[in-house]
């Protein structure tokens, strides 16, 4: 176990270098001048071209990546000479819209972020196993064909249709929950909550409709297998065989794609995120590419990235934990 | 006696998988349907603009005659329908909603193909290759496939799509349109070709293995061969499935990119900009937000469950009859 991990360990800083080094291509070598972009409508040749030195966009690009990773891990020093800033260790830049840093940015957003996604998560693994194992114990009946209609629709329709027809009908139409105005839990909980019950619905129905069906066939694919079989015919009850015996084994691709889904959803439901002005990382990140801030746009995409990939990484180890096989090959 | 009777009328005739699929499909009453569904929307695709000449609508022209003076809706039941404007007029600038209709299906849909399109090209090359190969290029590929799979899909594109525009228009696109379409379909394709590959790639894994690939390596067949001759007809069955299961997909994604703002540039309608538009009369004018919005369902759903019913009847484990 511990070489497996050792080695999917170096392979993951292998890919995130990598990837850091694309998102960093990605956003810096663009058509225009940075520079240009760092002070609004009152630009002038003298502030873009101090601000070009002041920032480090006159050096090649691989200093500056250079810079930017050093920024990371050890915080980097900005100008030369008597007009020198420090931005300290996990260093991602400044903002070129504010000014203000973006790490403290990144930091303020990730909680309403990290609150949306795992409310979400609870919801709709709750709703979309429980279904999806109704719909498979049900297999053929009317039972089973509602479940899974209600689920294709729920599956088709559009994120933001859902968001917007919720918002549209609970909060304009029939005042149930007032407009959304995001405060900390941890200063108004009811705000709180109030604001996040329909994105975290939102989020919940679609992402359920998907887990049902995938709780179906998985549930539907094991029962078929010959060891259930055997349990039957060993003589345990239907009960027991469902649940020690089929439900363990289709769990497991539920439990891999349930993780890459969180993760993926941890760099930003952009579109949830947006309807209901909740600021965090996908409104940052919205935000940031309408106004070309490119030191925002690049650290957002680089968080959210660095969540899939340490995910993919639990997921396979958690993967090789249960089944030893993963480990040989 | 009728038993013997019964065994020697029944003369065993041996069906390919791709007879079995379609004869499994034909008695598939949700595929049927689906499948004349897509038709229909298809046609709409294709004839679109000949459709609304012949009616004798267009998707660009104000008719404020037909608003009311007092906040610009549309007079007239369900949005102003009428003989001239069948499905009614927008509120606001009061161009007909058949025509953007029409002419929106064939932009979307037009979307979505070819981002499909590149994706499974891309996506089975990739995965055959990275399949049949053994050692340093499989790992690259793979890795390649994990590291473009690790970035957050949406926001990616949207902070690619004006960088990328921009590329495209300084290598000689003309601006608008035809470079903000090249743009949606490439950012569609670039992210989506990693799923197909990995897909693919666990397919090829195991059929490399089979008497009949080592049959063709026996007698001398090239690589390219062998993969493409060899290893691809045996894998149109799941590329099939993926394709119609990556449509719905793509048209949900145009459509939330209009919805941010980052589709076709207006006036063009699609069927994201023309819901993003209607959603906001939603309380007042309805009809307008049905009429894009059922489309779209009509044709996601069709798409879904035609792949659903596709995966069914390609299955070659399912019973022979």
């Amino acid at each position: 176990m511990f070489p497996y991990i050792v080695r999917r360990i170096f392979v993951m800083i292998l890919m995130l270098t990598i990837l850091s080094i694309i998102t960093f291509l990605l956003f810096n070598a663009v058509p225009t001048d940075p520079a240009k972009l760092t002070c609004g409508k009152t630009c002038t040749p003298e502030i873009v071209a101090a601000n070009r030195i002041r920032l480090g966009l006159d050096q090649p690009l691989y200093v500056q990546y250079i810079e930017w990773i050093k920024g990371i891990f050890v915080g980097r020093t900005y100008g030369s000479g008597t007009a020198t800033f420090d931005c300290s260790a996990p260093c991602l830049g400044y903002s070129f819209r504010n000014g203000e840093e973006v790490t403290t940015m990144i930091v303020d957003a990730l909680p309403v972020t990290l609150y949306l996604a795992i409310g979400a998560f609870v919801l709709w693994m709750l709703i979309g196993i429980s279904s999806g194992i109704v719909a498979a114990k049900n297999h053929g009946n009317w039972k089973d064909r509602t479940i899974m209609g209600i689920s294709l629709i729920g599956y088709s329709l559009p994120v933001f249709f859902v968001g917007l027809l919720l918002l549209i009908f609970v909060i304009v139409r029939w005042n149930l929950l007032p407009y959304p105005d995001y405060a900390s839990p941890f200063e108004d909980p009811v705000a709180f909550f109030q604001t996040m019950l329909l994105p975290w619905l939102t989020l919940a129905i679609l992402y359920a409709a998907y887990y049902t069906r995938l709780t179906r066939s998985q549930m539907l694919e094991t029962m078929g297998e010959d060891y259930i079989r055997t349990a039957r015919a060993k003589g345990l009850s239907e009960r027991v065989v469902f649940r020690k015996h089929a439900f363990r084994a289709g769990l497991t691709p539920i439990v891999t794609s349930a993780g890459l889904d969180l993760a993926g959803l941890l760099g930003g439901a952009v579109i949830t995120e947006y309807i209901f002005s909740l600021p965090g990382l996908g409104r940052l990140a919205i935000g940031a590419v309408t106004e070309y801030d490119l030191p925002t746009i690049t650290a957002t995409v680089l968080v959210a990235a660095v969540f899939v990939i340490v995910a993919n990484l639990i997921v396979d180890i958690l993967y090789a934990a249960i089944d030893p096989r993963v480990r040989l090959s | 006696m009728s038993l013997v009777e019964a065994t020697e009328t029944q003369a065993v005739v041996g069906r390919t998988l791709r007879q079995l699929a379609w004869a499994r499909l034909r008695k598939d009453r949700v595929a049927v349907v689906s499948i004349f569904v897509l038709v229909f929307i298809l046609f709409i695709a294709a004839f679109g603009p000949l459709i609304s000449k012949w009616i004798g609508v267009n998707p660009y022209d104000f008719n404020t005659d037909l608003l009311s003076d007092a906040g610009s809706l549309p007079l007239g039941p369900f949005g102003g329908v009428s003989l001239e404007h069948p499905l009614g007029v927008e509120p606001l600038t009061a161009r007909d909603i058949s025509a953007r209709l029409l002419f929106g299906t064939r932009i979307s849909l037009f979307i979505a193909l070819s981002a499909t399109l590149i994706t499974v090209v891309v996506g089975t090359v990739v995965g055959i290759v990275s399949g049949y190969s053994r050692g340093r290029t499989d790992t690259l590929l793979s890795r390649f496939m994990d590291i473009t799979l690790a970035f957050p899909l949406l926001l990616v594109i949207i902070a690619m799509s004006p960088v990328l525009e921009q590329r495209l228009q300084a290598w000689g696109l003309p601006e608008g349109n035809p470079s903000r379409i090249t743009t949606l379909i490439l950012v569609l394709s670039i992210f989506g070709w990693p799923y197909l590959a990995r897909l693919i790639r666990g397919q090829v894994l195991s059929l490399r293995e089979r008497e009949f690939v080592e049959a063709a390596v026996s007698i001398g067949s090239s690589n390219r061969r062998i993969l493409f001759r060899e290893l691809l007809p045996n894998l149109w069955a799941p590329i099939l499935v993926y394709a119609t299961i990556a449509m719905p997909g793509l048209i949900g994604a145009e459509a939330a990119l209009a919805y941010l703002g980052i589709s076709v540039v207006p006036p063009t309608p699609t069927w994201g900009s023309m819901l993003e538009e209607s959603v906001g009369y939603f309380t007042v004018d309805p009809f307008y937000f049905f009429v894009p919005l059922s489309m779209l369902l009509a044709a996601v759903l069709s798409f879904n469950l035609l792949g659903d019913s596709l995966r069914d009847a390609l299955d070659p484990k399912a019973d022979r009859n």
